[in-house]
């Protein structure tokens, strides 16, 4: 029992440290090298020291932390259960990842000699947020975690102030700002109502309101996290604000921002509201994300657009497990959130890595990148078929958990989702499939328009050291075209970092037997609702 | 539970303030618009504290349901604090996007731009209001005026043009 305590009382250090190594770096705003190196320290301390709690979870289950000694439900509770231990292994496994790509990116362009590097202490506390909001064991804490983590996003969204940024962030915020706000008055409502805003005392507090009034809560929450899990007919504005942001910044928030909505969906929805009162109504809403999303994908040219459509499709998936409130179907959808996070994530990196290899991400402009960069060619192949689902990647294990989850419901609605999902998978495999067609495989006179740099025949680009030298030709030269060329320096640190993240994709689908064993103890004590009641209350208090 | 109906009428008439402004086009606006917003959340968690009035510390006379409750207090803070925040960043986006392009506006998405210029798209048609009813210049029009034009200036001119 002691030492069950002693391990449970790490539980604040996710958030205190990435704050900490936040104002460390923004001490040394000046020494670039040296924040470098003090974020990935920082991340990776972090990491490990997620990595224990997800042992002790696996183990014990879902323990609790009362910040200050207060009992609850009066003071702050940190709970750290099996979902959300998952979650913050995986969310900073990937946010480092990004950090070593963005790092590598900024070496590359010379962001060094910056007078001001605001990037690395923006991002800890970005860091920060999300552990805050997976570790909240109250909606007010819950609602500061989203506000920590939207703040930064509203730096690094707008990084460097340019016109497409700045009109980006303008919407991204305004729409942040405003979900926020929704999700603040439903939090003084139930309070309100019940005198209380601990998660596991609601849980046993809601159900002694009125229908009518469980009713009316519910779904402001919903409509508070659908907004910032980006689900239809709310995810509009993501599409807009993604694709402008840095390449490093887009990828992380695809893979973490919206997924924390997605958290703050799963528990509200298992611990707050349990039941099956408007089931119907998340699998009307999961199908239609699934269906418009990847319609949008569809007519996308620019790869980072395409990207943030199917992101928006397949936060349906997870809805659509969610929605079933059966233990294989949010199993799967745990499984389906851990594979995307880190899919979703490289494939944004690699659409960072062709556009500075390409001088566009425009697949309509780019050809020939399989025989230019057979590595990129592979980094880019590997998770696009995992997202689209192809065996044996964890993408077509996670769809094939919600599809058997489906069936085993066997209602018409879930009929229904079975088949929207299927369409939605090869709907997804066919957007993958044109721009590896487009920017990989076809011949670059084909595209329009095409950057000067794919032209070239392979034996006049060498790789020396970072950048593409062009042997025979002075790329300084006006004569030969290369000054129209947008292409941009690669490092290992960029390429690597992908590398890293594409294997890690893999590892999901090498360890799935576990990992799936893991996610269905996690929806399985979910929906139990007990062991997170009594992790914060003691023994018995959830009956 | 009983409410300070005071307090209610001041809320929806910020609420109502702030939606509206919300809905302009100017990005000054908008971001009043917000700050109505989120001051009418705060009345609104004020509110769930109950009357004013009552005992905020220790006295060992008073029993204890007659103390004021501090917590909605203490998020109202809190909620100050972040839209505080919030709106010192929004300034500096809103006099960023100023410099960059001398309006305040909410801008185009050129993505969407772009699909509205496709064939299939037909002006009459596909347009959110009929074209003869609409009060609104085109944004053909609205591009060549300066940028120091107020919204509802625009909207003026552009009514009586059609006229």
């Amino acid at each position: 029992m002691t030492m069950d305590f002693s391990l449970v009382s790490i539980a604040p250090l996710p958030v205190v440290l990435p704050f900490l190594g936040a104002a460390l770096a923004f001490l040394l705003i000046r020494k670039p090298a040296l924040q470098r190196r003090i974020s990935t320290a920082v991340l990776s301390l972090t990491l490990l020291i997620e990595v224990v709690l997800l042992f002790s979870t696996w183990e014990h289950g879902a323990q609790a932390v009362h910040l200050g000694g207060w009992a609850p439900p009066f003071g702050i509770t940190l709970v750290v259960d099996r979902l959300s231990s998952l979650m913050l292994v995986v969310s900073t496994a990937v946010s480092l990842a990004v950090l070593i790509y963005a790092t590598g990116q900024g070496q590359v362009d010379g962001d060094e000699d910056a007078p001001v590097s605001i990037f690395h202490p923006t991002y800890l506390i970005l860091v920060a947020g999300v552990s805050n909001a997976f570790l909240a064991g109250d909606l007010f804490n819950l609602y500061v975690g989203f506000e920590i983590l939207l703040t930064a996003s509203y730096v690094l969204m707008t990084l460097g102030g340019s016109g497409p940024r700045i009109r980006a962030g303008v919407t991204y915020v305004v729409v942040s700002v405003i979900s926020s706000l929704l999700f603040l008055l439903t939090i003084g409502m139930i309070y309100a109502a019940t005198g209380s805003i601990n998660m596991a005392d609601l849980a046993i507090k809601l159900e002694n309101l009125d229908s009518g009034m469980q009713l009316t809560l519910h779904l402001m929450l919903l409509v508070a996290f659908g907004v910032k899990a980006a689900v239809f007919p709310l995810s509009f504005w993501l599409p807009d604000s993604y694709p402008t942001a840095p390449a490093p910044v887009t990828a992380v928030f695809a893979g973490l921002l919206t997924k924390v909505g997605v958290y703050a969906m799963f528990r509200t929805e298992t611990l707050l509201f349990p039941g099956d009162r408007i089931n119907d109504l998340l699998m009307l809403v999961a199908l239609l994300t699934m269906i418009v999303g990847i319609l949008g994908a569809l007519a996308q040219s620019d790869i980072r657009r395409l990207l943030s459509f199917t992101l928006v499709s397949h936060i349906g998936f997870m809805v659509f497990g969610l929605a079933m409130s059966s233990v294989a179907g949010l199993g799967a959808a745990v499984f389906y959130v851990v594979h995307h996070i880190i899919v979703q994530t490289s494939l944004f990196l690699v659409s960072g890595l062709i556009e500075r290899r390409g001088g566009t991400a425009n697949v309509d402009k780019l050809g020939g990148l399989a025989r230019l960069s057979p590595l990129l060619a592979v980094l880019y192949f590997v998770p696009a078929m995992n997202l689209a689902g192809i065996p044996p990647f964890s993408g077509f294990l996670g769809k094939l958990g919600l599809l058997q989850a489906g069936v085993d419901l066997g209602t018409g609605t879930a009929y229904v989702l079975v088949i929207g999902s299927v369409v939605t998978s090869l709907l997804t495999l066919l957007a993958m499939a044109r721009v590896w067609n487009r920017a990989f495989w076809r011949r670059p006179v084909d595209a329009i328009d095409p950057d000067p740099v794919l032209l070239l025949p392979v034996s006049a680009v060498k790789w020396q050291g970072t950048a593409p030298v062009i042997t025979g030709t002075d790329a300084d030269d006006d004569d030969d075209g290369m000054s129209d060329s947008n292409s941009a320096g690669l490092s290992w640190a960029m390429v690597g970092s992908t590398i890293a993240l594409v294997a890690l994709g893999l590892a999901v689908t090498l360890l799935a037997g576990p990992l799936v064993e893991f996610s269905n103890l996690a929806a399985q004590d979910m929906l139990d609702r007990t062991p997170y009641i009594e992790a914060v209350f003691g023994e018995g208090a959830g009956q | 539970m009983s409410v300070n109906i005071t307090l209610l009428v001041v809320m929806g008439a910020l609420f109502a303030i702030g939606i509206y402004l919300l809905l302009e086009r100017s990005l000054t606006r908008v971001l009043l618009g917000l700050i109505l917003l989120t001051n009418g959340a705060n009345v609104l968690l004020l509110s769930t504290g109950g009357f004013a009035g009552k005992a905020p510390l220790y006295n060992e006379n008073i029993s204890a349901s007659e103390y004021s409750d501090a917590l909605p207090q203490a998020l109202i803070l809190t909620s100050i604090v972040i839209s505080f925040a919030v709106t010192a960043f929004m300034l500096g986006l809103i006099y960023r996007s100023w410099l960059l392009v001398r309006r305040d506006e909410v801008q185009d998405d050129l993505e969407d731009r772009r699909v509205a210029t496709q064939s299939s798209f037909d002006e009459e048609d596909d347009a959110d209001v009929p074209a003869e009813t609409t009060e609104f210049t085109s944004p053909e029009e609205s591009e060549e005026r300066p940028g120091s034009r107020t919204v509802q200036d625009t909207q003026h001119t552009g009514s009586e043009e059609i006229r």
